[in-house]
Order: C-alpha cells, then sequence, then structure tokens
C-alpha cells in the first residue's frame, strides 16, 4: 500500500541519485502524475500530445500542461532574489502547413491572457522544415517553451529526429510540446506522451445551456517517470486542476494524486488502464 | 520688431554662391596641369558654352568668361549665340554632376561650422553661430573661406547674416563678403538690394517688376502701413510655396518667420572587400574569403559603433558577371560567425563560372549597436542561442515571411483582428481595449484560414443549429451560446456584404467549435443564409 507513495527526500531533490535499488526505482517512478510538478523541481522537456485534427484539445492540452510547467518555474524563479521578475522571453509556435489546414492557426484574442503577446508563430512547408524549426527553437535561450504542430506520421519524425529534439531540448532546458494531429502512435523519446480529446464541459455559473470552462480528456500513456493514467484537464487561467475521470462523472472535485486514501472501485478502474505497463521497459516501447 | 530684436544674439549664417560652379568644373575637370586650371587659360580662353539638348534645340546652361563676353547667356538658344559669336566651343552640361559636386562641397564646408545645408543649384549655408571667434573674426573667417575656395579653382561669394535669407540676398547681390552685424537694422541694410535677392519664381519676378517694385525698399515702403501688405497679400495668393510669395521671403528675410533647411550629414556606408589574386572556383576558398569579409565587417561596424541589419555579398565573376546575395537579420549585428552561418546557405548554387576575382561585402542598412555583443556562436553550446540569431537562421531557410507574430487590430471582423507582422517589430498601439480585451465574449483558440462551409440543422428563421455535418462527420449540438451578432464593417466594404450571427457550441462528444450563420433570410443581400465554421475553441 506504500508502494505509490513518494518517498519525501526524493521528491524534493532536483536530481535523483543515479543509482538506487530496483524497489526505490519502482517507487519513484509510480508516482502517480499531477499539476504543479514543475514547481517542485520535476521538468519534462519533451512531450507529445496526440489528438484529433478535427478539434483543437490538442493544442489547447499542450498550451495548458506548458503553461501550468512554466508557472511552477515562475514560482521557483519568485523565491530567488537574484532571479529577474519579469519574464519577456516568447514562445515559438511551429506549425506545418497540413497541420494548418486542418486545424487552424492560433487566434490571439482567443489565447491565455499572459501568452498573447509572446506568440512568434513559424509556417513550414514541409514537415522536414518544421523538424529544423524546432530544434532551433529548443536551442535559443529567450523563449519560454516551443509548440509544434505536425500532421500524422511524416518519414521525417523517427525515432532519431525524435531523440535529436529530445536531447537538444534537455541540454539548453527550452521545452518543446510537439502536437500530433491525426498521428499513430509511432516509436519517439519523448518523456511524456498524452492521449488527448475533448470532454463534456461542466455547466457554467449563469447560463446552463452554454458551453462551459474547456475540459480535456488526457491519457498519459507513456512517461518516464510515472504511471500511465488518465484525467479530465481544466485551466482555469491561474492554475491547472486535474480530476480524475471516475471522480468527475460522480461529480466529485477532488484532485486526487498519490493519494493512498482513494477509494477501492478507483483503483480497480485504474489496473485496467495498466494494460501496457511501461515501468522497467525500453525508451523504444510503446 | 520683437523678433527681430530677439535675432540680435541668435543665429549667424554663412551663405557662400558658387556663381560658376559647372564652368568651373568643367574647367578643373578638362585641365592636364595646374596651369591650365587657372581661369582664363587653355581651353578657358575660347569662348565656350556648356550646353542641355532640348527638345527645340540645344540650350546654353552656362558659360566661360571669354563665352559672356561673346554674348552667350544662360537661356539662350545656342544657334543663337552662334551668330554673335560663330566661333563658340560648346561641351555639354552636367547638372548631376553639379549636385554631387555641391553635396561634397557642403560636407567640406563644415570646417566653417558644425551645420551645413545644401542651397540647390549652387549655393551652400553654413551655421557659424558663435564659431567665429576660432577663425578671429567673421571677417577673418570670410577671409580664409575666400582663400580656400580661390585654391580649390572656385569662384564664390560670400555673406553672413542673421537668417539664411539675409545671408543669400547679400551673397548674391551684396558687396563682396559683406557681414550684416546683429547690431544693424537689416530692413535699411537690405533696402538697396533688387527683388530677385528674395529667391522667387521667374513669373513673380515678372508680376513685380510689371508693378515697377524693383528694390526690396519698395516692397518695405508699401509694407510700412498695414494697407500696404495687405494689398500684396491679396496678389500673391500663394501661401504654400514661399518661393512664390514676396511677402513669406520678405518675413524669411527678417527672421519673422522660421526657414526650415535639411542639414546635410555624411554616411558612411561600411564597405569592405578583397580582390583576389587567383579567381577562386571552389566553395571551401569561398567560406574562407567570406569569413575574412565577414571579420573585417565585423570590425568596421565596431568601430562605427553599428550593427548591420542588411548585408549585400557581390561577387564578381572573371567573364564580367556579378553575382548578389543579400542577407537581412531581424535584429542589428555584428558577430562575424552568425554573417558566415547565415551566408552559408545562400551560398550552395553560386555559379562560379571561370571563377571569382572580387569579393565585396557591404552592409547596406547598419542601426546602431551597443558594444559588448557576446559571440553567439561559441555561446551557443552552452548558453543557446539568442532569439535574433535564431529567428535569423529560421528566415534563411524558409524564407522571409514564414516568421511571424500575431499583434491586434483594430476591427470587429474576427478575422481581421489579428494581423501578422515581423517577429521583432513593436507592437502596434491600439485606442482603447478592443475585442480581444472584452472579457465577455469568448473567443476560439484557432481559427481556420478560411472559414469551411457547413450543413446545419436549425430552426429557420433564426433558431439554435441542432446539428451540423462538417468534414463528413455529423456532430450534434448539445450546449449553444449565442447569437453574438457581428455586423460588417460598412465603412470598408459593399453593401451587400452579408451580417453573421456567430454561436458558440459543444458538441455530444465535448468538442467545442466557433460557428456563424451568414446573413438573415430577408435581409435582400442573396439566397438563404449559409452557415460557416470558423474557429476551434479548447
Amino acid at each position: 500500500m506504500s508502494r505509490s507513495t513518494m518517498p519525501k527526500e526524493i521528491s524534493s531533490s532536483t536530481q535523483p541519485p543515479l543509482l538506487k535499488g530496483s524497489a526505490a526505482l519502482s517507487e519513484q517512478r509510480s508516482a502517480r502524475w499531477r499539476p504543479g510538478l514543475a514547481a517542485e523541481g520535476a521538468e519534462v522537456r519533451h512531450s507529445e500530445v496526440f489528438a484529433s485534427g478535427h478539434e483543437a484539445s490538442g493544442t489547447a492540452a499542450a498550451l495548458a500542461l506548458a503553461l501550468d510547467q512554466w508557472r511552477g518555474e515562475e514560482t521557483r524563479r519568485k523565491s530567488d532574489p537574484l532571479a529577474e521578475h519579469d519574464d519577456q522571453r516568447a514562445i515559438l509556435w511551429v506549425q506545418d502547413r497540413a497541420a494548418i489546414k486542418a486545424n487552424g492557426r492560433p487566434y490571439r484574442p482567443g489565447l491565455p491572457e499572459e501568452l498573447r503577446h509572446r506568440i512568434i508563430h513559424v509556417v513550414t512547408e514541409k514537415p522536414e522544415d518544421a523538424l529544423f524549426a524546432l530544434e532551433e527553437g529548443v536551442r535559443c535561450r529567450d523563449l519560454i517553451f516551443v509548440i509544434g504542430e505536425i500532421a500524422g506520421n511524416p518519414r521525417a519524425l523517427d525515432f532519431t529526429a525524435s531523440r535529436r529534439l529530445s536531447l537538444a531540448a534537455e541540454r539548453h532546458g527550452v521545452p518543446l510540446w510537439l502536437v500530433r494531429f491525426d498521428a499513430g502512435h509511432d516509436l519517439s523519446s519523448a518523456r511524456m506522451r498524452w492521449d488527448v480529446r475533448s470532454a463534456p464541459s461542466p455547466a457554467p455559473q449563469w447560463n446552463a445551456a452554454a458551453p462551459g470552462a474547456p475540459s480535456l480528456h488526457a491519457e498519459l500513456f507513456r512517461a518516464r517517470t510515472h504511471p500511465p493514467g488518465q484525467w479530465i484537464l481544466r485551466d482555469d487561467g491561474h492554475s491547472l486542476t486535474a480530476i480524475r475521470p471516475q471522480i468527475a462523472t460522480r461529480n466529485r472535485t477532488i484532485t486526487a494524486d498519490n493519494d493512498e486514501h482513494s477509494e477501492p472501485q478507483d483503483l480497480s478502474a485504474y489496473s485496467v488502464d495498466l494494460a501496457r505497463p511501461t515501468v522497467g521497459r525500453s525508451l523504444a516501447a510503446l | 520688431m520683437t523678433s527681430i530684436q530677439s535675432l540680435k544674439t541668435s543665429r549667424r549664417i554663412l551663405s557662400i554662391w558658387l556663381a560658376r560652379l559647372s564652368v568651373d568644373r568643367w574647367r578643373l575637370s578638362n585641365a592636364q596641369n595646374p596651369d591650365q586650371a587657372k581661369r582664363g587659360e587653355g581651353a578657358d580662353a575660347l569662348p565656350t558654352a556648356l550646353i542641355t539638348e532640348t527638345a527645340h534645340g540645344p540650350r546654353i546652361e552656362s558659360a566661360n568668361d571669354a563665352g559672356i563676353e561673346a554674348g552667350a547667356r544662360k537661356g539662350m538658344m545656342l544657334a543663337d549665340v552662334r551668330t554673335l559669336c560663330p566661333a563658340i566651343q560648346v561641351a555639354p552640361s552636367d547638372p548631376a554632376g553639379d549636385i554631387d559636386a555641391l553635396e561634397k562641397i557642403t560636407i567640406w564646408a563644415q570646417r566653417w561650422g558644425p551645420w551645413s545645408a545644401m542651397d540647390p543649384p549652387d549655393g551652400v549655408l553654413v551655421d557659424v553661430t558663435s564659431v567665429a571667434h576660432l577663425f578671429g573674426g567673421e571677417k577673418r573667417l570670410l577671409a580664409d573661406a575666400q582663400a580656400l575656395f580661390d585654391k580649390r579653382g572656385l569662384a564664390a561669394r560670400f555673406a553672413i547674416a542673421p537668417t539664411a535669407g539675409a545671408a543669400w540676398a547679400l551673397s548674391h547681390y551684396g558687396p563682396p563678403r559683406a557681414i550684416l552685424s546683429p547690431d544693424d537694422d537689416v530692413v535699411t541694410r537690405l533696402s538697396q538690394l533688387p527683388v530677385a535677392a528674395l529667391r522667387l519664381d521667374d513669373d513673380v519676378m515678372t508680376v513685380l517688376h510689371r508693378l515697377g517694385l524693383k528694390r526690396l525698399s519698395d516692397l518695405t515702403g508699401i509694407e510700412g502701413d498695414g494697407k500696404g501688405r495687405d494689398a500684396i497679400m491679396r496678389r500673391f495668393r500663394n501661401r504654400r510655396s514661399p518661393a512664390a510669395n514676396p511677402l513669406v521671403r520678405m518675413d524669411q528675410l527678417l527672421g519673422k518667420v522660421p526657414e526650415p533647411l535639411l542639414p546635410v550629414i555624411p554616411l558612411h556606408m561600411p564597405l569592405v572587400q578583397r580582390r583576389l589574386m587567383e579567381p577562386i572556383r571552389h566553395r571551401e576558398l569561398l567560406d574562407q574569403v567570406v569569413g575574412d569579409l565577414a571579420q573585417d565587417m565585423a570590425r568596421e561596424l565596431e568601430g562605427q559603433g553599428k550593427g548591420a541589419r542588411r548585408l549585400e555579398l557581390g561577387m564578381w565573376r572573371v567573364d564580367g558577371e556579378v553575382v548578389v546575395r543579400a542577407l537581412e537579420m531581424a535584429a542589428a549585428t555584428r558577430d562575424a560567425a552568425h554573417i558566415c552561418r547565415l551566408f552559408s546557405s545562400k551560398l550552395n548554387e553560386i555559379d562560379a563560372g571561370f571563377g571569382i576575382e572580387t569579393v565585396r561585402l557591404r552592409a547596406s542598412w547598419a542601426e546602431p549597436l551597443a558594444m559588448g555583443q557576446d559571440d553567439i556562436e561559441a555561446a551557443a553550446q552552452s548558453h543557446g542561442t539568442s532569439l535574433a540569431a535564431c529567428i535569423d537562421r529560421l528566415n534563411v531557410r524558409l524564407g522571409a515571411g514564414a516568421v511571424s507574430r500575431p499583434v491586434a487590430f483594430a476591427s470587429h471582423i474576427p478575422e481581421r483582428a489579428q494581423r501578422w507582422q515581423l517577429p521583432l517589430e513593436p507592437e502596434p498601439v491600439l485606442q482603447g481595449g478592443f475585442q480581444g480585451e472584452l472579457a465577455l465574449h469568448h473567443r476560439p483558440l484557432k481559427i481556420l484560414d478560411r472559414s469551411e462551409r457547413i450543413t446545419v440543422l436549425y430552426a429557420t428563421p433564426d433558431g439554435y443549429p441542432r446539428s451540423f455535418r462538417w468534414r463528413g462527420h455529423v456532430h450534434d449540438v448539445m450546449r449553444v451560446e449565442g447569437p453574438e451578432r457581428i455586423a460588417p464593417e460598412w465603412w470598408r466594404e459593399k453593401s451587400t456584404i452579408r451580417l453573421r450571427d456567430y454561436y458558440r457550441i459543444e458538441d455530444g462528444e465535448g468538442r467545442r467549435y466557433w460557428i456563424y450563420r451568414h446573413g438573415l433570410i430577408d435581409d435582400n443581400r442573396g439566397g438563404p443564409p449559409d452557415w460557416y465554421l470558423q474557429g476551434l475553441c479548447a
């Protein structure tokens, strides 16, 4: 029962020790993902979000996750008296032609408030050029993060290319959020891989017939340090909340992560999700 | 008179009139040795006229002393002068060269004052306010200027006065080396000058002569009482062009109205080049040369405290062809390695032919750049590149226009409320908040480049949409908010453009879209309304 709890000293240290017992390793890996992990030092530099090209959920999820991570960095930076307080950095948003055709361009009035004035948009004709732009982006120290949108499974985006991106992003510390429209789960070295679709929104306070706050059904199907899981993500403009879908359907608002008091039927539903256990398998695993 | 009183301590303008500029240039450029450069010697001893070809035949532009003696005047037809003096020599005039020479003389004239302006076609104005003591007084200054112009073989007349107008009048029509001291009464000192000293157009001069107004005193005499000024004002109604209105010119001469003049500022375009001993035909050698040039350019720019925004690399081939590759950067830079890297992809498909013998790098657009920019390439390994370098690289590989940023634009039409501009340009300032800032309306996260036509089931004429088909899928509308009516911008578009009713909808699976109905049923602007899907909400 203590498998799912993460030991205190590991969660607080930014660099976990390399050599560990297999029990400790599996314990660390089994720490469930939750929003705000970046504030504790667990940042992800390369993630992939798979979504349908016929809805904006993939982009919204990438933005929400990136914002969540950035807010964590901000809180850490604010606590550092020597750090520069006003962040003026920009965001690089790379789209290839096919992605624009399927999913449109970012629309400034609809973007989150703190990102609107930071967008630098790149249009590329071919996926190869998009990969080049992404790599140039993650090597640029003046960017908060890089968003890429690529449609389908182009030949250029193979495991080597994705590994290149991962290494560059980790070396220079610029996170990359790659949205894959209508793509199969091919090989990739992304540290976290999400499957995202829209979820019915909660009824807003005033007009129950209107669409409510954007909600996303996100499934983390492969991650290096977390077991897979499903969440309903909502970004209210200040923070990201993640609710387990079973609980959400019962209209409870418990942000349940690593929570050993979570209910038994919840755990049983979760064990079904572990159809593809990734713990202990190679990077190239699906 | 207070304005004239205040002039007494204000400015001193030196006017230089190069009375014979074109003839002097012709003589100096023809001279084989210093002896012939003197006036009246060699070819200049014969009567000579500089002519311009016109539709009616050659016309005299100017003539040398012997030519004037023989009867040649500016504006005469050459045929007429030939009757007076059959032996007159002819040479083509060169107005562009004269202006060019005048520009150089204007910059040279800054030796007498920090500010100088061209006074085309043949004059220079220099501001010598509170600098005359460096030359030992204004008289000494004029003597110095006279000596230097004589040495250059240029005929010149000088005058110093509190206003540009007065200085011009005295240099053209006053005594040689006239000085109008601030204590003098300008009106009485200048009263005997002809009205031509006012720099007026020819037709205005004709009118003044017909009116019998020949000297400045005639004009100031009329102006003395208020009525006379009114009369002249009625006669010359053109207030816009000073050259057409003697009153404006008079006020400029007296310093009652300001006369703005554009100063000449010498600009040096950073340029470095290599002439090669052996024509090069291989890429590695070219890269080496470009690297050297970039180093030179960086040094040159650093000396001027500038960074290049646009660079042009010209390669002269042995067979006479010139290959030019241009580069434009998002921010000013003088980093040699960065420049080389940007050029390297542009040099791939250059055809060297039989070899390249000269390579020249020119910064045709440079901006001030503070010292101490880091070496971008070396820093890139450890700290990552800067944003400007990143954008430059993207631009070079993807082509101009691939990188842009969205900015808000004051328009109600959704696709027009966002524009794309260069990534590092400052954002335009919008008055007030615009629809981006309206908290009441939700806008979609993304919009399609072109709104896509959808078929919608809805209760006519203006009920909520029930279901729609888009890209082959049927979506049932579960929740809907709207309509938000957006009328066409009548000040911009034709009257047949239809209004739009926007609905924010959510379908059964939670997908949120932004759709609109284009028009109303009975708006007489087309058939039944169409539906379009424009945006994808988060």
